[in-house]
């Protein structure tokens, strides 16, 4: 690939659990103006824009419509990806290298607020013959995978725990983050058990809040920002959808999205090479799972490692600085968009209390949630 | 910029109420993809999926769903959604992901199953419109298309005779297609009478309810050549979104569509579309769309398509034959597979393997349209052999 693509603004509302002052559309719109302002830019001066929604989780049928206006997009290029934002992100920078323009924007919002059944949404996910006849609620899935996963790496419920410790306690110092709290690992066993053995505190709660980056192709990147977050590598992968064809104990979108980041990115040992991650905690375990899926940890290693302290803030790796979905909030397709956003803020030194010390390198990863397995990845550098 | 190339397609039977679930109709077309290469899916680097609402399959994270059966298992996998414009957009995104470099072959899938939706998928689009300023007048599709019909009509002293005639030559052009859903041979006459659904949309002005799925294989330069003689160049594509207000907008004439068209023309450098295109495949799931999207298109002046039409310039042995596979209205319309069949109708004209359907005169220049959202998406795609 002969052009380097970089990240020149970001803008954001910050994530809280509910929103009534304003719409979706406000929840864009100030994060859009953010961004432009930050970027030094007119949207009319944007060449394509990527938008990122999913009918059910906005309440339109084609929730497509509403994604022009408030970004300033009217009458110009601009779709939506029913996916996750870092695959709106792959998008936007896939526009660049094929030569669509040098500009791009990239949009992800969450108004989990608004949602009055999430949990009956997400079960219209599962297969309508095969799964959904079993009327399973979306977290069974969770609390089976979680099973599965301990048992096979030998991971405990207390590390686990420990993952929620760490992020609720991360988010208390991260001023965009809405679910920072102290516990400790206690708290979070003897919390009522949703389903074995995931218990309340194991589940990320619900955040509403928008994303907005601006991209750009080197030259103008430079000319736009003394701060350019360059995109080095960037991966996605989707598994099975079915419940009954998957590999319960691991991450197989992780790795195989992961392995195509860093190929991109050159990067052979991540471990040296990657300096913090921000991974989808979307479920305590997930954290770990996703941790060993992307060669971060051996199999087997995430746990240990975390309760051990390597992945705080001042540990040999850390992990989900801002909080993760567990201490900010999860935040549906949006995920993506926070991680890849506290991954530049890092990056720009920009993370005040949390800062991490001495960091070039990030990687930020997703996941779109139950039922599905599918992840992304991407690997950003100052 | 790298030229990227159509090396393969398939397309299932389009009907109503089809036995086979969304899934194994996706599989049908990625197969029949697949097959009329000789490729399998270990020659595919990604995949990428188009489908409309997820609520005419009833399910949630549709994309998701899909993505085995469209053979995008443990593979970079990525569903668009634009809509209507869904099935046109579909080769654009494929055509980023093999322009970008990044990958050198990409399968594009669309499936739409629109007859889950109980009773009628007209329901999935209560839910299209603003909640405050429009779905409190109990809006259907059909009402807002009546307005820009009305409005179309209106502005260019149209009269709805002619319009019928695009019913008409579709659904006799889909007599020649073997996966016609409503074929025909009708009269004007027959459009007239048929039921008002809101004046002056008639039944027979619009396209049917239908199931189906449709399947292109993308391919970088080098890679096509390996893989086929004939291969069919993307040469342009355009895309582009109005206002969510349509109410703002004068509905005359498409400017999403002009916009997107500028843009797919300047990437293919075709200065004079109406001279230098032979063959085209505009969106007409109502028939004054046919007419809307030829002038915003730009291969009739902005009056004068009807002229055209009554003069038969857009049959198959006209000046300039639109829809030759019969469109929407003959072929019918699984919104995104629909829009993906008039790819493939462009393709299998270009190639000169369309059969009973191929226009005289060897053409080696087409372009397809598709439409969508709230009267704003246009999404163009310009092919040369």
């Amino acid at each position: 690939m002969t052009k380097r693509v970089a990240i020149v603004g970001v803008g954001t509302t910050g994530f809280r659990a509910t929103t009534p002052d304003v719409s979706y559309r406000e929840l864009t719109y100030e994060a859009a103006t953010k961004a432009y302002f930050e970027a030094g830019i007119e949207p009319k001066e944007v060449d394509a824009f990527v938008a990122t929604s999913e009918d059910f989780l906005e309440g339109y049928s084609i929730s497509d419509e509403y994604s022009p206006d408030q970004l300033g997009a009217v009458l110009k290029p601009i779709y939506t990806i029913p996916g996750d934002f870092i695959h709106s992100l792959a998008c936007a920078q896939m526009m660049i290298l094929s030569g669509i323009g040098d500009i791009m924007v990239v949009q992800g919002m969450s108004k989990a607020s608004n949602m009055l059944t999430i949990s009956e949404m997400v079960s219209f996910a599962m297969d309508p013959i095969y799964n959904r006849p079993l009327k399973e609620s979306p977290h069974v899935v969770a609390g089976m995978e979680m099973a599965r996963f301990l048992y096979e790496t030998g991971t405990t419920r207390e590390q686990c725990a420990k993952v929620v410790v760490k992020n609720k306690r991360n988010a208390l110092s991260n001023p965009l983050a809405g679910h920072g709290v102290l516990i400790d690992a206690n708290y979070v066993l003897k919390s009522e058990t949703v389903s074995f053995p995931l218990t309340r505190m194991d589940i990320s709660p619900h955040s509403d809040g928008a994303v907005v980056l601006v991209l750009a192709e080197e030259k103008r990147a430079k000319a736009l920002s003394d701060k350019p977050i360059w995109i080095r590598g960037i991966g996605w992968c989707s598994d099975t959808p079915g419940l009954e064809t998957r590999n319960w104990g691991e991450a197989i979108y992780a790795q195989m999205a992961a392995e195509m980041a860093y190929k991109m990115a050159g990067i052979r040992y991540p471990r040296k090479e990657i300096d913090f991650a921000e991974v989808n905690d979307e479920f305590s375990y997930k954290e770990l799972q996703h941790l060993e899926a992307m060669r971060i940890c051996k199999k087997g290693e995430a746990g240990p490692l975390t309760e051990m302290g390597g992945t705080e803030i001042n540990g040999e790796i850390a992990v989900n600085p801002s909080g993760g979905c567990l201490g900010v909030g999860n935040l549906f397709e949006l995920n993506g968009g926070q991680k890849v956003l506290e991954v530049v803020r890092q990056l720009r030194g920009e993370a005040g209390k949390n800062q991490l010390k001495n960091v070039t390198t990030g990687l930020a990863q997703s996941w779109r949630g139950i039922p599905t397995t599918t992840g992304t990845v991407v690997i950003l550098s100052n | 910029m790298r030229r990227v190339a159509i090396v393969g397609a398939g397309l299932t039977k389009f009907y109503r109420n089809t036995q086979e679930t969304p899934k194994e109709l996706a599989y049908e077309a990625t197969k029949m993809a697949l097959d009329s290469c000789e490729m399998t899916l270990s020659d595919i680097n990604c995949v990428v999926h188009g489908t409309a609402p997820d609520a005419f399959d009833g399910v949630h994270m549709k994309g998701e769903y899909l993505s085995d059966a469209s053979g995008g298992l443990r593979k970079p996998y990525m569903r668009h959604f634009v809509g209507g414009g869904t099935g046109v957009f579909s080769p654009i995104h494929g055509w980023f992901h093999v322009a970008s470099g990044m990958f050198d072959t990409c399968l594009v899938v669309c499936e739409e199953k629109m007859s889950a939706a109980y009773p009628h998928p007209a329901g999935a689009f209560l839910t299209i419109f603003d909640h405050t300023t429009e779905q409190p007048l109990y809006p259907t599709l059909i009402y807002i298309f009546a307005i820009e019909m009305n409005r179309f009509m209106t502005t260019h002293g149209y009269r709805k005779e002619d319009i019928a005639l695009v019913a008409v030559k579709n659904k006799k052009n889909a007599m020649n297609h073997p996966s016609a859903q409503l074929p025909g041979e009708i009269t004007v006459q027959d459009v007239l009478n048929s039921e008002i659904m809101a004046w002056p949309v008639n039944r027979l002005d619009i396209s049917p309810t239908s199931d189906g799925a449709a399947a292109i294989l993308l391919a970088s330069e080098d890679v096509a050549r390996r893989i086929t003689e004939k291969p069919i160049w993307m040469d342009g594509v355009g895309f582009c979104l109005d206002t969510a207000y349509w109410c703002t907008r004068d509905l005359y004439y498409p400017d999403y569509l002009e916009v997107a068209a500028r843009q797919a023309y300047k990437m293919a450098g075709i200065k004079e579309p109406s001279k230098e295109i032979h063959v085209a495949e505009p969106y007409d799931p109502f028939t004054y769309k046919e007419l809307h999207h030829i002038e915003g298109l730009m291969l009739a002046p902005r009056g004068k398509s009807v002229q055209m039409l009554v003069d038969g310039a857009f049959n198959r042995d006209g000046n300039l034959p639109t829809s030759p596979s019969g469109g929407l209205l003959g072929v019918g319309n699984p919104i995104a597979a629909a829009g993906l069949m008039k790819i493939i109708e462009i393709y299998l004209q270009l190639k000169g393997e369309a059969g009973k359907r191929q226009i005289p005169g060897k053409p080696t220049c087409g372009v397809a349209n598709a439409w969508g959202d709230l009267m704003q998406v246009g999404t163009v795609v310009v092919m040369r052999s």
